[in-house]
Formats: structure tokens, C-alpha cells, sequence
């Protein structure tokens, strides 16, 4: 069992940041919407992780997508934000001793509770990976506008994943 | 010390972001030229004030050699007087090149903060905008040399990006016969006494000791003294010829320099960039 959620999440982790990397990084409308739909690895993160190991992850995630990115730093530091915002949102949300579902996804989670979760985990990480790149508040206007329409994409690209992977589990 | 343990342990989540978080912004700035920039262009108002300020002090320590400078220059410059018609105002020494016709003013400004000890090395100076200086003028040092372009112009103050920087050209040419070359810094040498000329067409012949001046084809005006040849026809893998020079100018004791305003310098960028390149 654990050896399984070990392998499936590596394959998703390469087919993402492939898709990231190769389709989608060429992908976007007028230089104001571009989906990272590599976070979706990190939200489908077990929820038994460590909290270390959640942060090592998503650091190195940041850091592999920087390296293709040419921006060292800036996506690593979202995926941090977008971590703790994981983090602090299932605390938050669930019961910590009632969770017996294996992963947040949509089967498992439900439509309403997913959605939440991914927007806030990503309006998180586009906000922070934004502002980092512009690193100015003088074109506050236009950052806001690219990273609200990016979160728009992500979420749609996201929320279509996790419908084509649908499995209908008992809840 | 243990509810200290218990207390972080806690709230791990919030102390790994934290880490995790700085490790993220440092690296952001740190391998990122362009958050660089513009997190040193935020301060640099705050910087330079402080330097400034430091400065008051340290320019006492440094008066008696500034004096001597200064009265050897005061020396050449009433020798050349007799040749130039000058103007005399309060700020700006107006000088008419009757060679070439053309109009150079030269600003004296005040060297807040110097560097010397990086790969790449950018000065402040104490003129901004409010005395006419604009993004892209060439800078001189007082007695003989090249010192580099403004780079980042404030209301009252200006960054130079010296010559002792990666990005740095100056285009020079060898007094001796006009041979066209590019001045540059680096390259695996670090020594600020000491800079390459290159791009000189190969049949040139350089010797030791020849003169280097700047060609006037850029910001500078024609002439300027920048350095002698130490080592001569150095080969490239390229169809050019390198040279290594002994630079004039004394980065390490700058403290006063002259920004050249060139009053034709609009005018010339606007008609070359009517021809377009590879048409």
C-alpha cells in the first residue's frame, strides 16, 4: 500500500512537471494567462505526509521548475507558500483524527471541498509567484490582472485532471 | 528549554514555512539580475544618503592628496585655457571643441560610494537629474582616464557603472594610427589597474607603450586618454587582435569625477536610429 502511494505519486510528479515543462510552458493568452498546472502535485500529496517532507517536496518541485524556468527561486518559494496554505487549510477544515481518506483529490473529497482547497492552494502560489517576478508594486494592476486569469486557467485545468481521473470510491 | 521544544514543535509548520520561505526570497534575489536591481534601486536613495553622510568624515582624512590632485589639474587646466574658449558658471565648464565642432559640457560630481572589489563595480556619485544628468553619459576621471557610463540617475543622486564591470564597452581607438578597438574589463583579470583592448583588426601592429584614447564614436568625446599598451598582439581564436593595457585611471583613490554631457548625444541616437540594422 505504502509502496504504491510512493510510485504513484512519482509517475504523477514526472507526468506533471513533463506537461508543465514541454506543453504548457509555451502555452498562454496574450502574456496574461499561463497555467502551472504542476501544483497539482503537491495538492494530491497523501495526507499522512510529514510536514518536512511536505516542504522538502514542494521546495524541490519549485526548484526543478525554476531550473526550466530560468527563475531561480521564485517558483520554490510559491510552492512553499502553497504548502503552508495546505497545510493550514486541512487543519483547519478536517478533523485530524477522522481523516481515513488516502489523498485530498476530488474522488475521495467532493467536489465543494476540493475546489476550495485548490483555489485557495493556488490563488496562493500565483500570487506570491507574480509579485516575486515583477518584484514591483508600480504594475500592481497588471500583476493582479495575469495572476487572477492564470488562476482561472489552473483551476480549470485542474478541476478537468481531476474529473477525467474520477474513480467512483464509496465516500 | 523543553516547552520551548514543545512550543516549536507545534507549530512546525509555521517554522519550516518560515525557513523554507527565506530560503526561497534569498535565492530569488541572490541568482536573479533583475530583482537585484531593482531591490538595490529601492534602497538606493537610503544608501546613498548614508554614504554620504559617512563621507563628510572620511574626505578630511583624504584632503591634503585631493588638494594636490587638484591643484595639479587647476595647473593643466590654466595652461590649456589659452587654447579654449571656456565659459566660466557656477556649475558647468562649457567647452568648445573648435576641431571637431562639437559641444561637450563637462559636470564635476562628487564620488559618494566606490567599489572596486567586485566582478562587477558601480559607483554613486552626488548629481542627479536635478543637474541635468541623464541615464547613459559618459564619465571621466579628473586627471587622465576612463571611468564608465551612468547607469541609474535619482533626483540627487547617480549610479556609474564603471569599467570595471562585465557589461562595460568603450569603444578606443590607438592614437598612434586610429585602429578601431573595444575596451574591456574581466575576462580572468581582476586587477583594477588593468583592462584588454579588443576586436583590433588583425593587421594592426600594437607595441608596448602605445597610447590608447577613446574614439568619440559613443558617449565620450574623442581623445581621452585611457591607457598604454603592456602587452602587445595578444591572439584570439577570432579575426581580431587583443591587447592588455595599464589603465590611467586609479580606480582605488577616485574621488572626484567629470560626467560629459554631450549636447548633440539626442539628436545622433534619433538619426541612427532612422537606419535600421540588416536592411
Amino acid at each position: 500500500m505504502n509502496s504504491r502511494i510512493i510510485i504513484v505519486n512519482v509517475i504523477r510528479w514526472f507526468l506533471l512537471l513533463f506537461v508543465q515543462i514541454f506543453l504548457l510552458k509555451n502555452m498562454g493568452f496574450y502574456d496574461l494567462s499561463t497555467p502551472f498546472i504542476y501544483v497539482l502535485f503537491l495538492l494530491l500529496l497523501p495526507f499522512g505526509i510529514p510536514n518536512i517532507l511536505l516542504y522538502v517536496l514542494a521546495f524541490a518541485t519549485g526548484l526543478t521548475l525554476d531550473a526550466f524556468y530560468d527563475t531561480m527561486g521564485v517558483h520554490a518559494t510559491a510552492c512553499v507558500v502553497l504548502a503552508f496554505v495546505r497545510i493550514l487549510f486541512i487543519s483547519i477544515s478536517l478533523n485530524r483524527d477522522a481523516i481515513d481518506d488516502p489523498e485530498p483529490s476530488l474522488s475521495y473529497m467532493g467536489f465543494q471541498w476540493f475546489s476550495l482547497y485548490a483555489f485557495l492552494c493556488v490563488i496562493a502560489h500565483h500570487l506570491v509567484l507574480f509579485f516575486l517576478e515583477t518584484f514591483r508594486l508600480t504594475e500592481i494592476g497588471y500583476t493582479l490582472m495575469r495572476c487572477g486569469l492564470s488562476c482561472i486557467f489552473t483551476l480549470l485545468i485542474i478541476l478537468l485532471v481531476e474529473f477525467i481521473f474520477y474513480r467512483r470510491t464509496p465516500r | 528549554m523543553r516547552n520551548l521544544w514543545i512550543f516549536i514543535s507545534r507549530y512546525n509548520a509555521f517554522f519550516l514555512f518560515i525557513i523554507f520561505f527565506t530560503i526561497g526570497i534569498y535565492l530569488t534575489v541572490k541568482n536573479n539580475s533583475y530583482q537585484r536591481s531593482v531591490t538595490l534601486n529601492s534602497t538606493n536613495e537610503i544608501v546613498g544618503t548614508a554614504y554620504e553622510r559617512l563621507n563628510v568624515f572620511k574626505r578630511y582624512l583624504n584632503l591634503g592628496m585631493v588638494n594636490d590632485s587638484l591643484a595639479a589639474e587647476n595647473a593643466k587646466l590654466k595652461s590649456q585655457l589659452l587654447g579654449l574658449t571656456t565659459v566660466d558658471t557656477a556649475k558647468d565648464v562649457r567647452v568648445v571643441d573648435t576641431v571637431t565642432n562639437q559641444d561637450y559640457t563637462y559636470l564635476a560630481a562628487k564620488v559618494v560610494k566606490n567599489s572596486i572589489t567586485l566582478r562587477n563595480n558601480i559607483m554613486t556619485i552626488n548629481k542627479g537629474t536635478v543637474d541635468g544628468i541623464q541615464s547613459g553619459m559618459a564619465v571621466i576621471a579628473p586627471q587622465k582616464g576612463v571611468v564608465g557610463f551612468i547607469r541609474d540617475v535619482s533626483a540627487h543622486l547617480a549610479t556609474i557603472q564603471s569599467l570595471l564591470h562585465k557589461d562595460t564597452r568603450i569603444s578606443v581607438t590607438l592614437k598612434k594610427n586610429n585602429a578601431l578597438g573595444s575596451l574591456v574589463w574581466g575576462d580572468g583579470n581582476f586587477d583594477i589597474k588593468k583592462a584588454f583592448i579588443k576586436e583590433v583588426p588583425n593587421h594592426i601592429k600594437m607595441y608596448v607603450g602605445d597610447t590608447v584614447v577613446t574614439s568619440g564614436f559613443a558617449s565620450f568625446p574623442a581623445g581621452i586618454l585611457v591607457g598604454k599598451i603592456t602587452k602587445p598582439n595578444v591572439a584570439t581564436n577570432d579575426n581580431f587582435l587583443s591587447g592588455e593595457l595599464n589603465l590611467f585611471t586609479d580606480f582605488s583613490t577616485l574621488q572626484y569625477v567629470y560626467v560629459v554631457k554631450n549636447k548633440k548625444a539626442e539628436e545622433q541616437k534619433a538619426l541612427e536610429s532612422l537606419a535600421k540594422p540588416n536592411e
